[in-house]
């Protein structure tokens, strides 16, 4: 189908830059591109008769994936090294 | 109080909410709870089944040699708080997952017998429409019944006024006859009485001496025939 109505994983690479073309940024464009992910993430992971752990568990590594780049400035105090 | 917005176009696309479709059975693949399915469908072209392994490996021996991932009392923490997690999931997750199906059961279940029975009640509905509906093809015979209570009441009251006329003739009558007879004995009474009294009155003195002479003369002879009896 047309270029920006296609989910993102089925746009190439070679027509990522079309496609950030055809993006809207302003914020109520960033509003609804979220609202959008997070209604797929659901309906893919959460919205199931028999979903696992992988639901929870992919938002809670987001997380502190998150939280851990947030604070690297701080952590970056504890290092065991001083050269890499 | 509030207001019909009337620029507001109602229903005009076709309706598409309902039925709801039914929830998928099952969420996206995904592998080690983590990493969803795609990612490894999307490098499986290039470096086969082990390509993304490798590529977590070295990253992960990347941030460790770099210390862009600094290792400290909360990795301790995170090991063990991750083990434990593990092991409670692999062990309860299926008990769990019984349990929760069991719910969503019942709640379809008091679900469907709502709409069961809300269908059973509709079609007993239909049928006693039905049903009224035979019963209403047989109003002939009602008007018929009811024509014919008509027509009795009719007879009826007709009969009763006709009494009610005979009647009124007849005590007409009978007082005309009780007048007639009334005035004939009153009549009769009056000669009686005249004849009587005209009679009484022609009666002289002289012969009323004499009757009552004949009178006694005729009572000393039975009183000497009695006498002579005894």
């Amino acid at each position: 189908g047309p270029l920006s109505q296609r989910p993102l994983l089925d746009v190439r690479l070679g027509e990522l830059h079309a496609w950030i073309s055809t993006c809207t940024f302003s914020p109520r464009g960033l509003l609804g591109a979220a609202q959008r992910a997070w209604s797929s993430y659901c309906a893919k992971y959460i919205h199931v008769k028999q979903g696992g752990p992988a639901g929870i568990s992919m938002l809670l590594a987001g997380y502190c994936l998150l939280s851990y780049s947030w604070n690297y400035q701080h952590l970056k105090r504890h290092r065991w090294r001083k050269y890499h | 109080a509030r207001v019909l917005h009337a620029t507001r176009a109602l229903h005009t696309t076709q309706q598409r909410l309902a039925p709801v479709p039914p929830l998928p059975e099952k969420g996206g693949e995904v592998r080690h709870g983590l990493i969803p399915e795609e990612f490894f469908q999307f490098l499986y072209p290039k470096t086969g089944v082990t390509g993304p392994y490798m590529l977590g490996t070295g990253l992960l021996l990347y941030f460790l040699s770099k210390e862009i991932y600094v290792i400290n009392h909360e990795t301790a923490a995170a090991a063990c708080i991750l083990t434990v997690i593990v092991y409670g999931i692999k062990k309860f997750g299926a008990d769990v997952a019984a349990f929760a199906d069991k719910l969503n059961e019942e709640k379809m279940a008091t679900a469907l017998a709502v709409k069961n029975e809300a269908i059973e009640m509709l079609q007993t509905a239909i049928e006693e429409e039905k049903k009224e509906q035979w019963r209403a093809e047989g109003r002939n015979y009602l008007f018929d019944a009811k024509r014919n209570n008509i027509a009795m009441l009719l007879e009826t009251n007709y009969r009763e006024r006709l009494l009610t006329v005979y009647n009124e003739v007849k005590k007409r009558l009978d007082y005309q006859v009780a007048m007639q007879s009334l005035k004939r004995q009153k009549e009769q009474d009056h000669m009686i009485q005249w004849v009587e009294k005209s009679v009484v009155q022609s009666i002289t003195p002289q012969q009323q001496k004499e009757s009552i002479a004949k009178c006694i003369l005729d009572l000393k002879a039975l009183s000497k025939s009695a006498h002579a009896a005894v």
